[in-house]
């Protein structure tokens, strides 16, 4: 039986999409079934992340409106053979679904998966309700931000009104070189301010720009360091104990020595 | 001499100037607003005013939080307990 977990944020532009589609990816890459569900009608996006947009047929609007089968809705992806994603239907609004519809079709998918990944459209109304109606948890994603913080904050209260237990936090875009300069909140600031526990912290990183250019989830090009970062997440999504650190990225010398380090290993 | 003073002054961190403003604006979120807590102070200074004589003028109302759990605490000075 599947974990349903919604991805959600407040505040638009924090990561959510970026995050389901490399935790999706992640999760199947270690061996789960995983199905990815876009809530964001009128707004999608995560086919674009997961480089499936030329393969939609269906969306998951016809899925509730019995123009397909749930099965006809599913696209597999491209490198992984348990992943799939069911879409978003571009030309519609958020009333289009029902908080009861997705509990449907989740109860629908459960059978067959290990995870059910639920991608939240921003904002408090139809769409978030919409996400968060079938879950068994909730992933909260934000930024190092004031205003960030502040939704995250709000979506937490309704998380918890939902009685859907109590959420966890990814820190996104966080910049570990900021933060020992004092110019940007640390994960402890943020921590102590929204008082959930933390399930991991994703640093900036301009490869997440490269690879949704290509359409390639980061943590396929594992080097990077929010590749290693949404990987890590994965592992303790799975109950895995991986400590709670900052990937960051090597500087020339240090991947000079490592390099060095290695060949003196095989010498 | 303003143009001296601002390259040798030591601004505060903005890091440090997010955290205050954020706890500042979630107070107010979090529906415990100023007044709110004005007029929560002036009644229960006239409800404890009719069985003890408290010092008005020291009271702190304030709210506090744990784990998600908001904590409304009011430190009152008391004078002089009515009974003895």
């Amino acid at each position: 039986m599947a974990r349903v977990i919604t991805i959600t944020s407040g505040k638009g532009g924090v990561g959510k999409t970026t995050a389901t589609a490399n935790l999706s990816t992640a999760l199947a890459m270690l061996e789960q079934r995983v199905v990815a569900i876009d809530v964001d009608i009128g707004l999608r996006n995560l086919d674009i992340v997961m480089g499936l947009e030329n393969r939609i047929v269906y969306d998951l609007v016809d899925v509730v409106e019995g123009r397909c089968r749930l099965r006809q809705a599913m696209i597999k992806d491209k490198r992984l053979p348990d992943l799939y994603l069911i879409p978003a239907a571009q030309t519609r609004d958020k009333t289009a679904v029902s908080p009861s519809d997705m509990v449907e079709v989740c109860r629908q998918l459960r059978v067959d998966f290990d995870f059910i990944l639920v991608d939240s459209p921003a904002g408090i109304e139809q769409g978030f309700k919409n996400a968060v109606a079938g879950a068994d948890e909730v992933l909260i994603v934000t930024t190092p931000e004031v205003a960030a913080v502040r939704d995250a904050d709000r979506i937490i209260g309704l998380v918890e009104a939902e009685e859907k237990g109590q959420p966890q936090l990814i820190i996104n875009r966080l910049s570990p070189q900021l933060v020992r300069r004092g110019e940007m909140l640390s994960m402890q600031d943020v921590q102590e301010i929204l008082a959930i526990p933390i399930l991991g912290i994703v640093p900036e990183d301009s490869h997440i720009l490269t690879s949704t250019n290509r359409g390639i989830p980061i943590v396929l090009e594992n080097r990077s360091p929010a590749g290693q970062a949404f990987l890590q997440i994965a592992r303790r999504m799975l109950g895995e104990d991986v400590p709670l650190t900052i990937p960051e990225e090597l500087s020339f010398w240090g991947r000079l020595t490592g390099w060095m380090g290695r060949r003196n290993e095989t010498s | 001499m303003g143009f001296v003073r601002s390259i040798f002054q030591r601004r505060p961190k903005s890091s440090a100037i997010a955290k205050e403003r954020l706890q500042l604006v979630l107070v107010h979120d979090r529906g415990f607003s100023p007044q709110l807590l004005e007029t929560l102070k002036s009644e229960i200074i006239a409800v404890i005013s009719k069985y003890v004589e408290i010092d008005a003028e020291h009271i702190d109302v304030k709210v506090t939080r744990t784990e998600r759990q908001d904590r409304l605490v009011a430190d009152i000075p008391v004078r002089r307990a009515g009974v003895r």
